[in-house]
């Protein structure tokens, strides 16, 4: 990386749990530099006190996800290019989920509501069965298919303001899990996967404003899947007849 | 201002649709209550239509009209979006078709008025 002779005016929020206020950075602009690097720059050259998140640097593992200029963002994968306005950086942590310290957010209720929209597996075969076959053409697998790739980053759930006015919604993320594996055919749990995501936090709540999939780093689309279980609801109230 | 996590257009039809319902809830029961009045008090009901003559309620007519245009063609899209599982391209082409529709039967309601 060359340094060139450009600073960034950057802001970063600092504090804990009760609260805290933004302090102000002057870093130096470097060629291809992204958010996490200017982040890593503070912590290394200016402030080593300065706390934060990150892990594999090339967008897998979902860890490095922040506030940047107001909108959330994968700062790994985030080019300082892209995102700078006059020169000046607003960095804070994730939107929607409570503060450990600094730039670190507290994933727990993110991770906790997964579990409730029912998005663990639930098998059919046991390692004594033959591997089963899956048809890549199936239109439930294509459905599974487009939702996969959630790197668990948070960055829809941050984004979404009915996360933000409902405590309970259970978010774009973990219904979008709950939605892939309605569609796995190897998953015999569809009954108690419908039933949690029609609770009180559920499916229903989406209004369907899209800022899941605007923001969504690999480019999947939440409200889509959000929509299919909508119909899979529906549809389910309609055979039982209850 | 708009904060920037907001600024795209799902998100402002979604706005769109929110005010624009809140506002047909606060008009529709005085628009029913105006309509009333033909069975129980014609004179008033008559004073009520020579307002419409007035250029500033015209263009509020304007502005109700759109309300609900925008309000049902938003509800249809919602509906069509969450219950067809269409491809996006498939949606615009639909929207697109509906639109146009609209546009020529629209046309030719209002030669007929
Ligand atoms: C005539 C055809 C209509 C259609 C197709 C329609 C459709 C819809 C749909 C699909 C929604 C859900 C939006 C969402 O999930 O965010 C909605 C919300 C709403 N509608 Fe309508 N609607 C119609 C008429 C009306 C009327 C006459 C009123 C006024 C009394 C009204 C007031 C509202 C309100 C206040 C909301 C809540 C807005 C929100 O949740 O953001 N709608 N409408
Ligand atoms: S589409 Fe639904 S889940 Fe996605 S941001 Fe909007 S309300 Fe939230
Ligand atoms: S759906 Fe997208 S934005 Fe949401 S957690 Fe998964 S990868 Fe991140
Ligand atoms: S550090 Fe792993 S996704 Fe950014």
């Amino acid at each position: 990386m060359t340094e060139t002779d450009k600073n960034i005016d950057v802001s970063v929020w600092r504090g804990g749990p009760s609260g805290g206020s933004f302090q102000r950075f002057e870093v130096p602009r470097q060629d291809s530099q992204t958010v996490l690097d200017v982040v890593a720059w503070i912590q290394q050259n200016d402030d080593p006190t300065l706390s934060y998140r990150f892990a594999c640097r090339v967008g897998m593992c979902g860890s490095c996800a922040m506030m940047v200029n107001g909108e959330p963002r994968w700062t790994c994968r985030t080019h300082v290019d892209k995102v700078l306005k006059n020169d000046r950086l607003e960095i804070a942590p994730l939107r929607n989920l409570p503060v450990i310290k600094d730039l670190a957010a507290d994933m727990d209720p993110f991770f906790d509501k997964w579990r409730k929209a029912g998005g663990v597996f639930h098998p059919t075969k046991s390692r004594n069965d033959p591997v089963e076959e899956i048809s890549p053409l199936e239109e439930e697998r294509q459905n599974a298919n487009a939702g996969i790739e959630c790197i668990n980053c948070g960055v829809c759930f941050a984004a979404c303001d009915v996360v933000a006015g409902n405590p309970d919604y259970l978010g774009p993320a973990a219904l979008n899990r709950a939605w892939t594996l309605l569609n796995d055919t190897r998953d015999c749990g569809s009954q108690s996967i419908l039933a949690a995501v029609s609770q009180g936090g559920g499916c229903h709540n989406c209004h369907s404003m899209g800022n899941c999939a605007h923001f969504c780093p690999n480019e999947l689309s939440p409200m889509t899947s959000i929509a299919g279980l909508k119909r899979a609801t529906a549809l389910s109230i309609l055979r039982s007849g209850s | 201002m708009i904060r920037p996590h907001r600024s795209h257009p799902l998100w402002l039809a979604f706005v769109l649709h929110r005010i624009s319902g809140l506002a047909l809830a606060l008009f529709l029961p005085v628009h029913f209550w105006v309509l009333s009045l033909m069975l129980t008090d014609r004179e008033r009901l008559d004073g009520f239509l020579l307002l419409t003559e007035n250029a500033v309620v015209k263009l509020a007519e304007f502005g109700l009209v759109f309300l609900l245009a925008v309000h049902i063609f938003g509800g249809l899209r919602l509906l069509a979006m969450e219950f067809l599982p269409w491809t996006s391209r498939q949606k615009t082409a639909a929207a697109a078709a509906v639109g146009v529709s609209i546009l020529v039967s629209g046309t030719f309601l209002f030669q007929a008025i």
